[in-house]
């Protein structure tokens, strides 16, 4: 009762601070050009750690890190990615141009840059829908690596309180002002995050002997992997799968590709792009968003292959993480911390997963919100004309995405957290990169690529979690209700994640029909790429 | 198997870090050479990349503060 105490406390001194920051933060950037006018800019630390606390969250933490408990450490090959293309192209690449672009345009949100790119109505209420349909499942997944957190911390609370419990916190976040994005907010929340995992590195490996000790320790539990995960390709926690298994399919291609790739169409982190003053800005913050996922996702996915060294050789359990999670892998993170780091540590890993958690869940709502509010009826319904009512329905977009994933939380099954972000990160490659990257990049692409491009990107990946992925397909049950089986493809391609053959059949589509169409006038691509 | 790439031949033993898997111990590797690239890229172009503002720009953040203070 005691801890339960001394938790809340510490949680309620770290809102306060918060909300003052929050608070700060605002009167600083009150005058509205003071930023770009008067020579003030973010920090490049701040606007690094800002990005990055939106991007990771619980759900990389601990969805992903049980993740690599299970698979073992094949995943820092999407830590690899998270740097490479997360980092280095997103603002390198795609960063500079998106600001550039965005700013030209006036465009506020991701749909709505794509939208006037392309001059098209349809692709900005489209591409809103999309977000605001599907962004929940990977708002759940944060909100489920927070919740099995407290869960695992508090013997007296069960999942669902902590569900709820988690839900008001972010509800006091939003009414606090959570919603506004500020910048230092989220540094202070980046600034926990990096701490609280680099003590946690730290201490793992300190007591595993030191890396390669740990390892070692690790390679030698091969005997232990279950043998229906055997003759699923695991060759032990050191080791990739065997090629061509369907583990491998699954780490490759829906973990390794999915999230990998899908980052650069996230929308709620391509709109950080357009809040720098300029180019100077990105390329600082490169330097510390390199450091920051490396801290991040690399000690999550370390750590989490390394719990199996520590629960086999602990004489309470004896056993591998997957078995004392007893099948979740959702709950690996959680009981590791909890069993195997000191007290003080817990408390600052939990406020270190709530600042993860919070920071993205706010970014998320709001990208919801913004989806129906600003891309959908103000554009579709009211024809660009901003009134009240774009504002009301926003904030009743926000509230019905709360609720939403709330729902979803409750209902979604065990070791869902890495799988809903994989989905969501997967269908926003399949539908957005394509014309997203062709917007910045090609000026010869058509308003009929763009649209022919998301509908084969969105459309392929529906249908093919429908009826050919199993473990979407035979969980959604169509497939079994319409023909009797659970999947209509053999093997490998029922565990082929679509991202692999949607990417590219939507690349290729844009290409063609972008070829056949009629091309964009050419003084409208010159505003877009004025000074870009 | 002499064709192969490096990672894909079972029978090469390269253990590094306490890793005997050429591609777990590679991805380690380029995980700490990707990061060092940020910092290094970072650094040498800690002064580059000013740019004028134009009026498209304070338009934008001017619409930007109005939105946000509707919400």
């Amino acid at each position: 009762m005691n801890s339960v105490l001394y938790l809340s406390l510490i949680v309620i001194v770290y809102l306060f601070v918060i909300a003052y920051l929050g608070y700060y933060g605002y009167r600083r950037t009150k005058n509205t050009l003071d930023y770009l006018v008067a020579g003030r800019s973010v920090h490049p630390f701040i606007m690094a750690v800002s990005y990055g606390a939106t991007f990771i969250s619980t759900s990389a933490i601990v969805g992903f890190g049980g993740a690599a408990a299970f698979f073992g450490m094949g995943l820092l090959w999407l830590t690899f990615l998270n740097i490479a293309v997360g980092i280095i192209i997103a603002f390198l690449v795609f960063g500079k141009r998106t600001r550039k672009m965005g700013h030209n345009l006036d465009a506020h949100t991701f749909p709505e840059l794509l939208g006037k790119r392309f001059r098209s109505s349809f692709i900005q209420g489209f591409s809103g829908l999309v977000i605001f349909v599907f962004m929940p499942l990977y708002a759940a997944a944060v909100l489920i690596g927070a919740a099995r957190f407290i869960e695992t911390t508090f013997a007296a609370v069960d999942y669902n309180i902590a569900l709820l419990i988690y839900t008001l916190i972010i509800c006091a976040y939003v009414l606090a002002g959570g919603l506004k994005a500020v910048m230092y907010t989220d540094a202070l929340q980046g600034s926990i995050m990096f701490i609280g995992m680099a003590t946690l590195l730290i201490f793992t490996y300190a007591k595993l002997g030191g890396p390669v000790a740990a390892h070692q320790a690790l390679a030698g539990l091969v005997d232990k992997v279950p043998q229906k995960l055997v003759g699923l390709g695991h060759l032990g926690w050191t080791r990739m799968p065997a090629l061509g298994s369907s583990l491998w399919w699954n780490l490759v291609s829906t973990i390794v590709m999915g999230v990998g790739i899908g980052v650069l169409a996230q929308p709620q982190l391509a709109v950080r792009f357009m809040t720098v003053k300029s180019a100077k800005e990105i390329n600082r913050a490169v330097a510390v968003g390199g450091l920051f996922i490396l801290c991040m996702t690399g000690v999550a996915f370390v750590v989490g292959a390394l719990s199996n060294v520590y629960f086999v050789a602990h004489p309470q359990f004896g056993k591998i993480s997957l078995a004392v999670a007893e099948g979740n892998i959702d709950k690996i993170i959680p009981t590791y911390i909890n069993s195997a780091m000191p007290v003080w540590f817990v408390y600052l890993f939990m406020l270190t997963l709530l600042s993860a958690a919070m920071s993205t869940s706010s970014s998320q709502f709001h990208a919801m919100g913004a989806a129906i509010g600003r891309d959908v009826f103000e554009r579709i319904i009211f024809k660009g004309k901003h009134t009240p009512y774009s504002v009301a329905i926003t904030r009743f977009g926000i509230l019905a995405g709360v609720v939403v994933t709330v729902v979803l939380g409750y209902r979604l099954p065990g070791s869902i957290i890495a799988i809903a972000t994989a989905i969501f990160f997967g269908l926003c490659a399949s539908t957005f990169l394509p014309a997203y990257a062709g917007a910045l990049f090609w000026k010869g692409i058509t308003k009929a690529g763009a649209i022919a491009s998301m509908f084969t990107g969105f459309l392929g990946t529906c249908l093919w979690l429908l009826f050919v992925h199993q473990k979407e397909s035979e969980a959604l049950g169509l497939c079994n209700l319409l023909f009797g089986k659970p999947t209509l493809a053999n093997f490998p391609w029922t565990v082929v994640d679509p991202i692999v053959v949607m990417l590219p059949l939507s690349c290729v589509v844009m290409v063609l029909v972008s070829l056949m169409t009629k091309k964009v006038p050419g003084e409208h691509i010159n505003k877009c790429f004025k000074h870009v | 198997m002499a064709g192969l790439p490096f990672f894909l031949r079972k029978e090469v033993s390269m253990a590094f870090l306490g890793i005997d898997d050429p591609a777990i111990w590679s991805a380690y590797v380029l995980c700490i050479v990707s990061a060092v690239f940020c910092v290094v890229y970072g650094i040498l172009n800690w002064e580059k990349g000013d740019e004028a503002v134009y009026p498209e720009d304070i338009k934008w953040v001017k619409d930007e503060k109005i939105a946000e203070e509707d919400l």
